[in-house]
């Protein structure tokens, strides 16, 4: 499995949303003011991967929004057919693709809402909910076998 | 116009997401999934602009923003008004050749709420589709104003509670039928106007592209469940959106050139509309014996306009 860690830039999720107290506030922002999303040139970003980007620090990207969530939802890559399911209706851009591959998790922006298992057509699901505080290693250990068809 | 592969969902996943996390729209969001959507299927320049609502105010929590793209955040009537001059700007730039890349193929795209497209930026819009444009405006049904806390719009159906239009003891919500924005569009004579649903994504896809290749107004209205207000479980927002589209609630079609009207999904099932509405707490009054009546004047309507459609279909008129 490839490693996760790869497939974040090293700005992925560092802020806490409303934690910037170092920058003007709302009322000295004048209009027509822009906000850059990246640092530098930003022409061909749909052809860059996320970890080949250059972010700035505008860029919702770099803030998190993992304390919202109650229940993560747990990958197994052994149970999954790659059909891309969870990537299409991620509401959060959360889910880890690369080369027609599901690949993991980005934990920063994920909000648990659980939508991927719901649509993930294995059997048994390769997406699993559990509660945030479990460790990925049980999680997957407790991992429930192949259900029988219902008669 | 450089299109991404739709071919398959595994071609589709190799896009680069332009649409960030840790924006606030609430977990299980239908919004995302169709903004994701629109842009992931095309790898041109994107210059978007929206209307104030839940998907305005949730991607630009200050001082970040969600877009990869040039986004421009706007009043609540203003979406269609603002994408308009954003894009007559760029047509006179580019035949005086003073843009910084004068050959890049930049797109036009606008995306507003019910309540400001079916309301209160109705005007504008029906201005900047009869100016003809080039641009595609992208409507969140979600049925409500959501992002103030759930007011009834024009596209609330008739017997759903609101903040405005409760259902109690006197009453069984709103008593008014949603309005028929597509035909409405499709009257203007836009060249590509479409009704899509996120759980359809193929078909929801197609028409994005079409929409983006389409010169002139495009217009698509998208079915946005709101697990909010319509009160389902967030898990359950692609299951509520297959329940819509396979009870007909929300039928999937299109309308090229004012006219032609392709239906784009035929359920192999159809469901009865109850089973939609008893999926939703905004919907569970009607099941009171008082309120059934209302129930079945749903289905009437959905019947008749099923069959209307597919007539509509066959005569190519
Ligand atoms: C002229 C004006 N009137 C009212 C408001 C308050 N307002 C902000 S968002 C909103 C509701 C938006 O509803 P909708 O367009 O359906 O988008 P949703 O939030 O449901 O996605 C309202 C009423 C406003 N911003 N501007
Ligand atoms: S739980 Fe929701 S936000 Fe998290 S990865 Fe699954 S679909 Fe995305
Ligand atoms: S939905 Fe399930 S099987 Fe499909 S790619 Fe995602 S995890 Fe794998
Ligand atoms: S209230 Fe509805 S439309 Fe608004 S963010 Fe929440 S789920 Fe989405
Ligand atoms: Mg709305």
């Amino acid at each position: 499995m490839q490693d996760l860690k790869l497939l974040a830039n090293d700005k992925r999720g560092k802020t806490e949303l409303g934690s910037r107290r170092d920058l003007v506030g709302w009322h000295e922002v004048t209009q027509g003011s822009i906000l850059p999303s990246f640092d530098g040139d930003a022409i061909g970003i749909a052809l860059k991967k996320a970890e080949e980007r250059v972010y700035s620090n505008f860029n919702s990207y770099t803030a998190t929004v993992a304390s919202w969530r109650v229940q993560k939802p747990v990958f197994n890559i052994d149970v999954c057919i790659d059909c891309q399911n969870c990537w299409v209706w991620c509401p959060d851009s959360s889910i880890l693709s690369r080369d027609k591959q599901m690949m993991g998790i980005d934990y920063d922006h994920c909000k648990g809402c659980q939508v991927c298992s719901e649509v993930c057509p294995t059997n048994p699901k390769s997406l699993l909910m559990f509660n945030e505080y479990v460790q990925l290693e049980d999680a997957l250990a407790s991992w429930p076998e192949k259900k029988k068809k219902e008669k | 116009m450089a299109t991404t592969s739709i071919k398959n969902l595994k071609e589709f996943s190799t896009t680069n997401d332009r649409f960030e996390g840790a924006h606030t729209l609430c977990p299980g969001c239908a919004h995302s999934m169709i903004v994701r959507e629109l842009m992931n299927c095309t790898d041109d320049n994107l210059v978007i602009g929206s209307n104030t609502g839940c998907l305005e105010v949730s991607t630009a929590v200050y001082p970040f923003t969600s877009w990869d793209t040039s986004w421009i955040h706007i009043g609540f009537e203003n979406a269609a008004s603002a994408i308009s001059g954003a894009e007559a700007m760029h047509k006179a730039r580019k035949k005086k050749g003073t843009l910084k890349d004068n050959d890049a193929s930049v797109k036009f795209v606008a995306f507003g709420g019910d309540g400001s497209t079916f309301d209160i930026g109705f005007q504008w819009l029906s201005g900047a589709i009869e100016r003809g444009h080039d641009f595609t405006y992208i409507c969140l049904d979600n049925e409500n104003y959501a992002n103030t806390g759930g007011q009834r719009s024009s596209a609330t159906p008739i017997g759903s509670t609101t903040s405005t239009a409760q259902a109690g003891t006197h009453s069984y919500g709103k008593k008014e039928k949603k309005k028929d924005i597509v035909a409405i569009m499709a009257a203007h004579g836009a060249p590509y106007v479409a009704q899509l649903a996120p759980n359809k994504w193929k078909a929801m896809a197609k028409g994005f592209q079409k929409a983006l290749e389409t010169e002139g107004p495009c217009f698509i209205n998208t079915v946005s469940p709101c697990c909010t207000e319509w009160r389902f479980d967030p898990k359950d927002t692609i299951g509520i959106t297959d329940l819509a589209t396979d009870s007909l609630m929300f039928p999937v079609y299109e309308i090229i050139d004012g006219h032609e009207l392709n239906i784009l999904y035929r359920p192999k099932t159809v469901i009865k509309v109850e089973e939609y509405m008893g999926a939703q707490g905004r919907y569970k009054h009607l099941f009171k014996p008082e309120y059934r009546h209302i129930i079945d004047k749903v289905q009437k309507d959905i019947d008749e306009q099923w069959d209307y459609l597919q007539r509509r279909e066959e005569a190519r008129i």
